[in-house]
């Protein structure tokens, strides 16, 4: 029944599939993503995120008169390296141009950035569906200058611009309408996310704005071989947004084809809240940029050897370091995939690893207590930041058998929290285990007079009782035992 | 010799030898500012205990050893487009009426290194956008000679105060012309240097791929110290070069054997006044006699220098003035409904029809189907003009030009058709699309006791050249008497 | 050879980009004052300029760079002193969209 529409609503699925067109979804990617730089691209202010209102500016990213900007040699660096891990070719030679228009969140009404001579064209990601591996193109990635913030006022009913954000470096990574679905524009900007986080120029998140994707959408019926008029939708706040705002669209123009009405090349705001769209238009707003070489600034000439050096920077990237753990550490593919999700975590595994040398023990750790704690503890992996050599001891201590596996974990908990060094912390807690045979002796009399019931049962040959037996004793120890060397014991103790 | 006479670098030396008070000397200029002010009007902005109390501060500084400068204790006057922390800036416009900016353009802090004392600021067209300083918001400036003739423009206020002697020396900005036609309207000495030699950190952009800064003065040796003292290799502009040579004061004096000039035969045939034609003409005759080598030649291209100009001039223009617009600084409309309303009163109010008539021009060059037949085009025709300069400075060490067709027009004339107006800029534009240093000498007066002026044109980077030739003519011509000097005799 | 002709619908669309508003009377001294200037830069068409690069800087110099520094502190009331306009330390502006 619901063959042809994937996407939509029950109703229109069944009236399209009467209908018996089929529609496929046409869609490109423009990426903002902000450079992960100290300086704004222009001036020497400063880019940390959320500071008070306009504490962060000056005259050249408040477009006074008479100011001029002075390009930030890191973003150019950051924007080759992204163009060269994008497979991209790379202009040599590359200009400013101005693009004009009005707004307030826009100091100077026009903004600094490459229309003509980008510095990156050509290039493309390679991502997985569920048809196998697809490459997707990547039309140009251009340096851009971002806009300031505008909150709207409630109280006066008028709008209030902070320009701290006025001058933050951007690049826009501009895509071929290579994407199908929702699925593979996930897939593409997860791709895209991991290379620009491992390259460390940006950390790529969301909801913070620091990543932003706008949609360009078109749908053709499925066969065509040209494309239908696109809109383009803004203010995905998150992938979840981006997919619904993808379904809701493709529905949206299909119903205006199957109605005989022409979809129009619009910009459109997402609202996820209502889970429609609606178009931004105004009648000032001529859409007339007029594109010119920035006169206050002069090309960027890229050199071979800069080229070289830019490319002998870059660091291992996600999919050759999920593979390099497959192949030297012996992790699962799937082990190898979660742990290098983010660069940071990876990191944390490698040295772990390297110290404990226990590839697989220190997987698991970062697989399972880490993991679980950022959970628990609703913080993000990349401000995880306990000591690697810490899970290493802790590692190390429960292979020694002078710790117990629950009190490792337990131990664990404050090393991810406050990253205290667990040897001493163990030491100072005595929590290590107890390697004393009588006093060991004295609590394993203990359990047995305790729990007839069970002994006798184990003496019958029950022998999954034991576990139960271990447990009151590890119980009774506090955790502070050998759970390996109690069953021995028991065993012997129970057998005499 | 009355102190108001001395040129900057003479006062300057006076000063050195305590011969004169810096005190004394910023007293004389506000003393002759209170007498011409009510005929000239060249400024706008005049803060007198401002100015004492860093006359005094300069005066300590000299004393201390601190000011060491030629141009110590100097009083100067700068162009209202210059900015100056804690000093109004308007650029003669409304919409800039009560800016005062917080940063302070690189060339006057440099000249304020130099232990130079601001009068004033100095009035101009709006955003440098006029030929006469006729656009001003804030009235109009009169030409020192006679105060039914303008003063020329845009830096106006800044030649006439010089020509008045209202000024020492003063600051101006070229973009098309600006410092070398009301210099010669004024009968002073201005030039414009290399693009990028000074800064143009702090100044207002008209059009930022030709404004310049230069300075404006009683002689050849004074522009040549303001200007050794104004360049600087800037790391807050982008455009401003790395620079050697900026000593040029050196070697000024000299002859002109062997200095081989050549006249563009443009500049001498349709539309230029007779009367110009014969004082320049004049001082052609006397460099021969000298030993200079004078050819006349054809340099190509004259009749597309003007439209090439406009068009990139206010296609800058359109973008730079963009950002007066009512929400960071500047004038913002009393009334209005409605964001994109504010901004349309706000510069629709706060801007003169000039500067607007410029925006629209510019605008509409820009705009998606006529970037490519008007920008661009214009672009290349800019380098066609460079080439055909390339070509005459490989036969020329300098070449000759009026700084205008005429004289200073008369009060009113020039604004009724704007195209005409912008016709006088034939022989300045040129020099600023193709980044060439231009200084303009005066070299006699018409019948109506108007000065003409001549321009000294030099290739790239040659400022050297130009000064010395100007030099040598200076001395040729003998001692020039500045406006207010003839008046008093 | 190309002739524009402007009229007032151009006239409004310029004002737009320019944001700007004139009067009708400022209006038709405008389009007379820029058919006057555009009819005469016309000469341009003349040029031959086929093979000829735009020329957008004089000079061939390239790559002027600023070093990622932190250089400016906290200045916003000197920033905000000229604002006709502010509140809370920010430019208050009339109502955007949205």
């Amino acid at each position: 029944m619901k063959k042809c529409g994937e996407n939509g609503g029950l109703l229109l699925s069944a009236r399209r599939c009467n209908g018996m067109k089929q529609y496929e979804t046409v869609i490109g990617l423009e990426v903002h993503v902000e450079l992960a730089t100290k300086t704004k691209i222009f001036c020497g202010c400063s880019t940390k995120f959320g500071a008070r209102p306009n504490t962060q500016t000056c005259p050249i990213c408040t477009g006074m008169p008479g100011a001029l900007p002075i390009l930030n040699k890191r973003v150019v660096e950051l924007a080759l390296a992204v163009g060269l891990a994008a497979n991209c070719q790379i202009n040599r030679y590359c200009k400013f141009d101005r693009k004009n228009y009005f707004y307030p969140d826009n100091p100077q009404n026009y903004q600094i950035s490459q229309l003509y001579l980008p510095i990156c064209h050509d290039g493309w990601l390679e991502i997985e569906t569920e048809a196998g591996k697809k490459k997707i193109g990547i039309h140009e990635i251009h340096m851009e200058e971002d806009a300031g913030k505008l909150v709207h006022d409630e109280w006066e009913d008028c709008s209030l611009v902070d320009y701290n954000r006025s001058g933050v470096p951007l690049i826009e990574i501009v895509s071929e309408p290579d994407m199908r679905n929702a699925e593979e524009v996930i897939a593409y900007l997860e791709k895209l996310r991991h290379i620009i986080q491992y390259l460390g120029a940006s950390d790529c998140k969301l909801q913070e704005g620091s990543m932003r994707a706008d949609v360009n959408l078109s749908v053709r019926e499925m066969g065509s071989s040209s494309f239908g008029t696109r809109t383009e939708m803004k203010n995905l706040n998150s992938f979840k947004a981006i997919a619904r705002a993808i379904a809701g669209e493709r529905e949206r123009q299909i119903e205006l084809l199957e109605e005989g009405r022409a979809v129009i090349q619009e910009t459109r705001r997402w609202d996820d809240n209502k889970e429609t769209s609606r178009a931004m238009r105004s009648k000032e707003d001529a859409k007339d940029y007029r594109y010119f070489p920035d006169p206050d600034l002069l090309p960027v000439s890229i050199s071979e050897k800069w080229l070289e050096e830019i490319r002998a920077a870059q660091p291992e990237l996600r999919e050759a370091r999920a593979l390099r753990y497959q192949r030297a550490y012996g992790l699962s593919a799937y082990d190898a995939d979660v742990i290098t999700e983010s660069r940071h975590m990876a990191e944390l595994f490698e040295e772990t690893a390297a110290l404990c040398k226990s590839p697989k023990k220190a997987a698991n750790w970062i697989m399972g207590e880490t993991f679980r704690l950022i959970k628990e503890r609703n913080v993000e992996p990349e401000k995880v930041f306990f000591t690697p050599g810490h899970l290493a001891s802790l590692i190390l201590e429960v292979e020694k058998g002078s710790i117990s596996n629950q009190t490792a974990k337990e131990v664990f908990e404050k090393v991810f929290d406050e990253d205290v060094e667990p040897l001493a912390y163990i030491q100072a807690h005595g929590l290590q285990t107890v390697e004393d045979a009588d006093l060991l002796g004295e609590v394993l009399d203990k359990v047995i007079a305790a729990n007839e019931k069970a002994v006798e049962e184990f003496r019958s040959g029950k022998e999954k009782v034991l576990g139960f037996l271990v447990g009151q004793v590890m119980k009774e120890m506090r955790g502070k035992a050998n759970a390996g060397k109690v069953g021995e014991l028991l065993r012997e103790k129970l057998r005499q | 010799m009355r102190l108001l006479s001395l040129s900057a670098v003479e006062l300057g030396d006076k000063i050195r030898k305590k011969e004169i008070g810096v005190e004394e000397a910023a007293r004389a200029y506000l003393q002759q500012m209170k007498k011409q002010e009510p005929k000239v009007a060249a400024y706008l902005t005049v803060e007198e205990e401002g100015v004492l109390a860093r006359a005094r501060e300069v005066q300590k500084g000299i004393d201390e050893g601190r000011y060491t400068s030629p141009l110590a204790g100097v009083p100067v006057a700068v162009k209202d487009n210059i900015c100056i922390e804690g000093v109004r800036t308007t650029c003669a416009s409304r919409i800039l009426e009560n800016f005062v900016p917080t940063y302070t353009a690189t060339a006057y802090e440099n000249l304020e290194r130099a232990g130079a004392v601001l009068l004033g600021k100095t009035n101009m067209d709006e955003f440098a956008m006029g030929s006469t300083t006729e656009t001003s918001a804030f009235g109009i400036t009169k030409n020192p000679w006679n105060p039914a003739y303008v003063p020329g423009g845009s830096s106006g206020g800044s030649c006439a105060a010089v020509a008045a002697g209202e000024a020492c020396a003063a600051l101006g900005s070229d973009t098309g012309g600006s410092i070398r036609q009301p210099a010669g309207y004024c009968g002073v000495t201005g030039i414009k240097p290399t693009y990028g030699t000074v800064s143009r950190f702090g100044l207002v952009a008209y059009g930022s791929s030709l404004d310049q800064i230069g300075p404006i003065g009683k002689d050849v040796r004074d522009c040549a110290a303001l200007l050794e003292a104004i360049a600087s290799h800037d790391p807050k502009d982008s455009t401003s070069m790395a620079r050697q040579d900026t000593d040029f004061t050196k070697g000024l004096a000299g002859d002109m054997k062997a200095l081989r000039i050549g006249v563009p035969e443009e500049y001498l045939g349709e539309g230029i006044s007779p009367e110009v034609k014969a004082a320049v003409e004049k001082a052609l005759e006397t460099m021969r006699e000298n030993g200079a080598a004078v050819e006349v030649f054809p340099l190509g291209m004259v009749d597309y220098v003007i439209p090439a100009y406009y068009i990139i001039a206010a296609a800058e223009a359109s973008s730079n003035l963009e950002r007066f617009d009512g929400v960071k600084y500047g004038y913002r409309a009393a009334e209005y409904e409605g964001l994109h309303d504010m901004y349309r009163r706000s510069r629709s109010e706060g801007f003169g029809e000039e500067v607007k008539r410029r925006i629209m021009l510019g605008s509409f060059v820009l705009s998606s189907g006529y970037y490519d037949a008007y920008y661009l085009k214009a672009l290349r025709v800019k380098a066609l003009i460079k080439r055909a300069f390339d070509r005459a400075f490989k036969k020329y060490d300098v070449l000759l030009a009026p700084s205008a067709p005429t004289t200073a027009p008369r009060i009113g004339e020039s604004l009724k058709d704007p195209l005409q107006m912008y016709l006088g800029d034939i022989y300045t534009v040129a020099v600023n699309l193709a980044g060439l240093p231009g200084i303009t000498v005066p070299c006699g007066l018409d019948e109506k006791g108007l000065p003409v002026g001549l321009q000294f044109i030099g290739d790239c980077f040659q400022e050297k050249k130009i000064l010395q030739a100007a030099c040598a003519y200076e001395e040729m011509r003998g001692k020039w008497r500045l406006a207010f000097e003839r008046e008093e005799v | 050879m190309y002739v524009v002709k402007i009229d007032d619908k151009t006239m409004e669309s310029v004002e737009i980009l320019a944001q700007l508003r004139l009067s009708d009377n400022e209006r038709e001294k405008a389009r007379e004052d820029m058919q006057k200037m555009l009819d005469y830069v016309e000469k341009l068409n003349e040029l031959d300029t086929k093979g000829v690069e735009p020329m957008s800087h004089i000079f061939p110099v390239n790559n002027v760079f600023r070093e990622d520094i932190v250089t400016n502190g906290d200045s916003r009331e000197a920033m905000l002193a000229n604002a006709p306009r502010q509140k809370e330390y920010q430019y208050l502006v009339p109502k955007t969209v949205e």
